[in-house]
């Protein structure tokens, strides 16, 4: 094809791997200097460049958080429509803001963005968001999973000047500090984000040196243009029709009953309809999100399918979104939406399940499907506070080409989990596991990857501990014919012994004495093509590994196990040829 | 030392390079032999006895190992078992908890030990080095007896907060040693105490996954050389460019991972220190890839840790090496949005760039580098080949580039090398300009056969100040071996306050290793011009998990190397302005590591040695012309035989200087000069 653009194809492949690793850099230099563990190791951070008139992203970093690549457009667009108001943006201002309504994801997201000028002229913004470590409201870490207010969970900062004109702003910084329970992280993470915007705006002082301000702005336009005709092209390669998925949350933490996410994908030739009409209402707890959260994690849920689509706007040019206003998937403030990321991951799973449907060759059984948030909190015996946070993992569902990751991350995520040895050298802690989870991957033909299990004691007095998590109740799913995998569990000592949360998966309030211990038991991932199609010899070697136990092997494969691990194949025919008449 | 000659040794998957420093004439020999496998010792032994008289005349033999790093990736380590403490098997298996590529969930991840031979024994030591339960010896005999009766021939000890304490591990690593057959045992705590468990317990279930694998190999090597009549040292190259003894070598191999490219880069970093040019980005590129690397002020820059493979992690230090995929034989293909892209899928060396004619059919950057005319198809490197077949080169660029981007054959094959020069430009801005480095005072250092043809492009996209193509661009690393210092690297996890902790235990410590390094040095047999003591501390402020590298001044002790709270402080914030451009006022700083390294400075031979001969003449180097594509019209461009051009040549472009295992490209408005000791600096053309 010939290019309609005044760019030469080269010249565009070339741009593209240096708009690239400007991005790349901003996202690396922040992970580098930040304070809090959510950056530095989970990489809840990213960055990137976006068009001037729609705040449209033109160019996003490699290495940040899958979830923002979608988000960000919809936050430098709040500056936009903000500043419009404001009688209009100058060279110098960066404007700050956690407003997560109007810009997705929730309020320990805080975003800097930052107008690009070139003599005198608005070439594109920069933004950099990070998670950061805590922003007030009733608890530590901000997940709260009893919060009927986006008041209970944090300060709501809208899109305000952090610097005006070049002109530094402390007056705001101090307004941030008071109202965070770390505010040396804060200043610490708010300087690591200022920094990467500096460099941004270097590295691209360089670049348009060399090419000039129009090549530059062609290449935007044109990578955009092109990202387009690659999702078309992708899309237009799965059969016509209508694919169907639902899947639940357990509750909202406030009132118990499933909440239903239900997608019916239209495929129309090179376009596609992802409407979210049958799914619940707003709810009283912090599962609801925004509209441009939703978008945002459909987004991930296509580029983990269509994986060489680039990050750019033009990739969702081609997707219609229907999502009712009165839905949880489209709320305003001050409906909760601290929990955005269970939400979210039952939105990506249902993507994954109607992919499948419409092409088992692209699609993979879902993955754990929960953030398994869990804070455990005190005072030591000198008085200082402690608070211990962090996400655990599970498995990832099997594919058409094999097995799942066992302990993966999750899909919205790059995060590493820390070193337990890290965590038992900061907090009063002591691991008593850390270990995969035998039997909770879904099976299939190609089985999940599994779950894992995390068991820890209290080292002090006492603490109390908080969970926000979900699959309590409904597992992760198979795909193409796979089976389910185990359920998330959680459980906590008590004086009266073992016991597990009233709402399955979320829970404030969990007081803890010393020695007592905690445990979760994360889902693995759900199961691609029947079970009673895997090779036999897997089944065994699963077996003989501790994967998968003896009468699972029976029970979910079909497969029976001798003594000494070896496949008995008569009773393996007598098995599978019962399966395959029932 | 009784031999005449030291020798260096790097064995390449193709070839087996040796580099034979004459003592007493002043003078260096290169040969080039092919590789032997599956006993690599074979033609180790060939290379050395085709240039000298006899065997018996070495002194000492320097080897640059590929036998690790094979190991590894091809995971055909020896069969090992772990021993670790209650309710953590599954660390190895479960890794950091992350995933092979950001986008997709098709991953998957096999650790090198099953499930099965990951035994679990009673014991627990806290985080502040207390022994919470005392580990269960009989329950560690019975369980070396279970691997041992399952055919494992290694075993890796990894216990739960060795690093604060390694009491149990010691404990259980002498009941093992009582009942395992073979010196094949390793405990976390010996080889990296450090916090981390899971960067631990690869880093140790690596090497003992390699033991037995490397000593088996570095025994038939010297019983081969032996029985030849050799009677000097053989040392090994490590990841971190320093050299180690056979010994060594054998309890430690992981320190081997990536042996051969860590001379490759020492050898670099001397030749361009000799010629005038301290500050160098070496670039390698090979049939796959594209590895760079950062010489500063003639100082190779070292990582803490590297994966080999995804979750396959070395947690030890190695010279730095960033690699991109982007070779001789990346693919070159057009996605769907219409964008030319390069890689990362390659050709390899069989089947090889379409020019090759083993069967693959999908061009690559050295078809489009023969389709442009800058290789000669008549003579092609390596010696594999009769000559290269640039026809179905052109056809292959034309059906797969060409067309669906609307361009001509040459055009493609021009754009071709453009993008990928601007992914090879792209690695190194990650390691100069990202790193706060000014291009302008550095110079590239192609190495390999092919890096020189991309060398003067990268020159001019990046910024650089010139390109300096050594004289042997093939030989690099046995060239390095030869270089290489003897190097030991210590770890120790302090994790303290800076105000809190206990500095002068600190400085105490920072001795031990000193005099541990220095008693290794004394021990190796080997003369040295003289020795370092290198020490940092991993630092950071409180809250932080990324540290920065802080080097402390060594200064001398009754039982300290004078380490001082101040200065710590003041060196500190200095480093962290230097990386972060800011310091952060009033927040507390954290001490994580103590990093000692010792280091013995072995002899450096003059590169002169290596200069061209003063009888060469421009005439005699003369090989005609032929037409190159550049810029979209055909050049008349000189060619050279690369070796017979004099000191003081000026060859100006565009030209295309060739040798048995090298091409060089001058692009027109560049030039090549060659320097007093035969190296080629490419730089841009002189105004007229």
């Amino acid at each position: 094809m010939i290019d309609p653009v005044a760019i030469d194809p080269v010249t565009l492949a070339v741009l593209k791997g240096r708009l690239e690793q400007i991005a790349d850099e901003m996202d690396a230099t922040l992970f580098r200097s930040a304070f809090n563990p959510i950056i530095a190791e989970a990489h809840d951070a990213s960055h990137g460049l976006y068009d001037p008139l729609t705040g449209d992203t033109l160019v996003q970093g490699k290495s940040g958080l899958p979830i923002f690549v979608g988000s960000n457009a919809f936050a430098v667009r709040a500056v936009i429509d903000k500043a419009a108001k404001a009688g209009g943006v100058a060279e110098g201002d960066v404007y700050i803001f956690n407003d997560p309504y109007d810009g997705g994801t929730h309020l320990s997201d805080f975003r800097l963005v930052r107008p690009y000028f070139r003599d005198g002229e608005l070439v594109c913004w920069l933004a950099s968001v990070g998670h950061w470590h805590d922003v007030g409201g009733n608890v530590p870490g901000n997940y709260n999973p009893a919060a009927t207010e986006c008041f209970q969970e944090g300060m709501l900062i809208p899109p305000v000047k952090l610097y005006d004109r070049g002109q530094f702003r402390q007056d705001i910084v101090d307004i941030l500090q008071s109202n965070s329970r770390q505010p040396g992280s804060l200043y610490g993470d708010l300087n690591g984000q200022i920094g990467a915007l500096e460099l941004g705006g270097r590295r691209l002082d360089a670049l348009i040196e060399e090419y000039g301000v129009a090549v530059i702005r062609a290449a935007l336009v044109e990578l955009r243009r092109r990202a387009e005709q690659l999702m078309r092209a992708n899309i237009a390669e799965l059969p016509d029709g209508t694919y169907s998925a639902e899947d639940w949350l357990d509750n909202d933490g406030i009132v118990d009953e499933p909440l239903l996410i239900a997608l019916d994908m239209t495929i129309a030739g090179d376009r596609m309809i992802l409407d979210f009409s049958r799914s619940a209402k707003a709810c009283q707890g912090p599962v609801n999100i925004a509209r441009s959260t939703a978008v945002a994690c459909c987004y991930v849920a296509l580029k983990h399918v269509f994986t060489e689509v680039p990050a750019n706007a033009g990739v969702l040019a081609p997707i219609e979104f229907v999502i009712p206003e009165d839905s949880l998937l489209s709320v305003r403030a001050p409906k909760p939406v601290g929990g955005y990321t269970e939400t979210i991951l039952r939105i990506i799973d249902n993507v994954f399940s109607a992919i499948s449907l419409a092409d088992p060759a692209r699609g993979n059984a879902h993955a754990y499907g929960t953030i398994n948030a869990l804070s455990i909190a005190g005072h030591r015996a000198d008085g200082r506070r402690w608070v211990m946070f962090s996400f655990f993992g599970g498995g990832h569902g099997g594919n058409p080409v094999g097995d799942g990751l066992s302990h993966g991350n999750a899909p919205i995520s790059t995060a590493t989990i820390p070193p337990l040895e890290i965590l038992e050298a900061a907090y009063p802690v002591r691991f008593t596991r850390w270990a995969l989870r035998p039997d909770s991957a879904g099976p299939g033909r190609h089985r999940g990857g599994l779950g894992a299990i995390y068991e820890a004691e209290v080292l002090e007095a006492s603490a109390e501990a908080f969970l926000f998590a979900d699959r309590g109740r409904h597992a992760p799913k198979g795909v193409a014919g796979g089976g389910e995998a185990a359920t998330n569990r959680f459980y906590f000592d008590t004086d009266n012994g073992e016991a597990r949360p009233p709402m399955a998966s979320k829970m404030v309030g969990i007081k803890l004495k010393r020695g007592q211990r905690v445990r979760i038991e994360s889902p693995g991932g759900g199961g691609y093509g029947d079970p009673f199609e895997r090779d036999p010899a897997a089944v065994a070697r699963d077996v003989r590994l501790g994967y998968v136990s003896r009468d699972r092997a029976a029970s979910d494969y079909g497969v029976s196990i001798a003594d000494d691990h070896r496949v008995d194949a008569a009773a393996t025919q007598a098995l599978r040829g019962r399966g395959a008449a029932s | 030392m009784s031999g005449r000659y030291i020798v260096g040794v790097d064995v390449g998957g193709t070839f087996t390079d040796v580099f034979i420093l004459d003592q007493e004439t002043g003078t260096g020999t290169i040969r080039k032999v092919p590789s032997t496998r599956p006993d690599q010792s074979q033609g180790f032994l060939a290379g050395i006895r085709s240039g000298v008289e006899t065997v018996g005349a070495v002194a000492t033999v320097v080897h640059g190992t590929t036998v690790g790093t094979n190991a590894l990736l091809e995971r055909r380590g020896a069969a090992t078992g772990i021993i670790t403490t209650a309710g953590f098997r599954d660390v190895l298996e479960m890794r950091r908890r992350d995933r092979p590529t950001t986008w997709g969930l098709w991953g998957q991840y096999e650790p090198v030990i099953p499930r099965d031979r990951r035994l679990e024994v009673a014991e627990r030591v806290l985080a502040d080095g207390t022994v919470h339960t005392p580990v269960d010896v009989d329950g560690v005999t019975a369980a070396a007896r279970l691997l041992l009766a399952d055919g494992c021939q290694a075993v890796a000890i990894v216990f739960i907060n060795a690093y604060a304490n390694a009491a149990n591990e010691e404990a259980a690593l002498a009941a093992v040693r009582a009942v395992w057959p073979n010196e094949h045992v390793t405990a976390s705590s010996r080889i990296l105490p450090e916090i981390r468990e899971f960067e631990r317990a690869s880093t140790a279930t690596l090497n003992a996954y390699l033991q037995p694998v490397v000593a088996d190999y570095l025994e038939r090597l010297q019983d081969t050389l032996r029985g030849d009549g050799f009677g000097g040292d053989v040392l090994i190259v490590q990841s971190n460019g320093g050299v180690m003894t056979v010994d060594s070598a054998r309890q430690v191999p992981i320190r081997t991972a990536l042996s051969g490219p860590a001379a490759g880069v020492i050898a670099a970093a001397h030749i361009a220190t000799s010629a005038g040019f301290p500050n160098v980005v070496t670039c390698d590129m090979g049939g796959t890839s594209f590895d760079v690397s950062l010489v500063v002020d003639g100082e190779t820059a070292l990582t803490p840790e590297t994966s080999i493979d995804f979750g396959m992690v070395v947690r030890q230090p190695m010279i730095e090496i960033t690699t991109i995929g982007a070779g001789g034989g990346s693919i070159a293909w057009v996605d769907r949005g219409g964008l030319l892209q390069i890689g990362p899928e390659s050709a390899g060396s069989d089947p090889g760039p379409v020019c090759y004619g083993l069967g693959n059919d999908r061009p690559t950057v050295t078809d489009a580098n023969l389709v442009l005319g800058r290789i000669n198809a008549e003579r092609p490197i390596g010696g594999k080949l009769a000559r290269l077949d640039a026809e179905a080169a052109l056809a292959a660029i034309e059906a797969t580039v060409a067309k669906p981007l609307g361009l001509t054959a040459m055009a493609a094959a021009e754009a071709i090398i453009r993008v990928a020069n601007s992914r090879m430009a792209g690695a190194i801005r990650l390691v100069s300009i990202e790193r706060g480095h000014d291009p302008k005072s550095f110079v590239a250092m192609p190495f390999g056969g092919g890096g020189a043809l991309h060398a003067g492009a990268l020159i001019k996209e990046v910024g650089l100040a010139g390109a300096l193509v050594p004289r042997f661009p093939g030989v690099t690393s046995a060239l390095g071996c030869v270089i290489a210092d003897m190097r030991h690297d210590f770890v120790r996890t302090i994790n303290g306050l800076l105000d809190g902790f206990d500095v002068a235990a600190l400085d105490r410590e920072a001795a031990a290793f000193q005099r541990q390094g220095l008693a290794l040095l004394d021990r190796a047999g080997v003369s040295f011009e003289g020795r370092d003591t290198l020490i940092e501390l991993d630092m950071s402020y409180l809250g932080q998990t990324h540290t920065v590298a802080v080097p402390l001044a060594v200064g001398d002790g009754d039982d300290g190397v004078g380490i001082e709270r101040a200065a710590i402080r003041a060196a500190f914030e200095a480093r962290y302005r230097e990386v972060y451009g800011r310091v952060l006022e009033a927040l507390p700083i954290r001490v994580l590591n103590l990093r000692v390294a010792t280091v013995g400075r072995r002899p450096k031979f003059d590169l002169s040695i290596l200069a061209p001969d003063a009888a060469a003449s421009m005439d005699a180097a003369g090989r005609g012309v032929r037409r190159v594509y550049v810029d979209g019209a055909w050049h008349e461009a000189r060619i050279w035989d690369r070796l017979a051009l004099p000191a003081g040549a000026v060859v100006p472009g565009p030209a295309v200087l060739e040798q048995s295992d090298a091409t060089i490209f001058v692009e027109p408005d560049l030039q090549g000069s060659v320097d007093r000791l035969g190296n080629l600096l490419i730089s841009r053309k002189e105004p007229a």
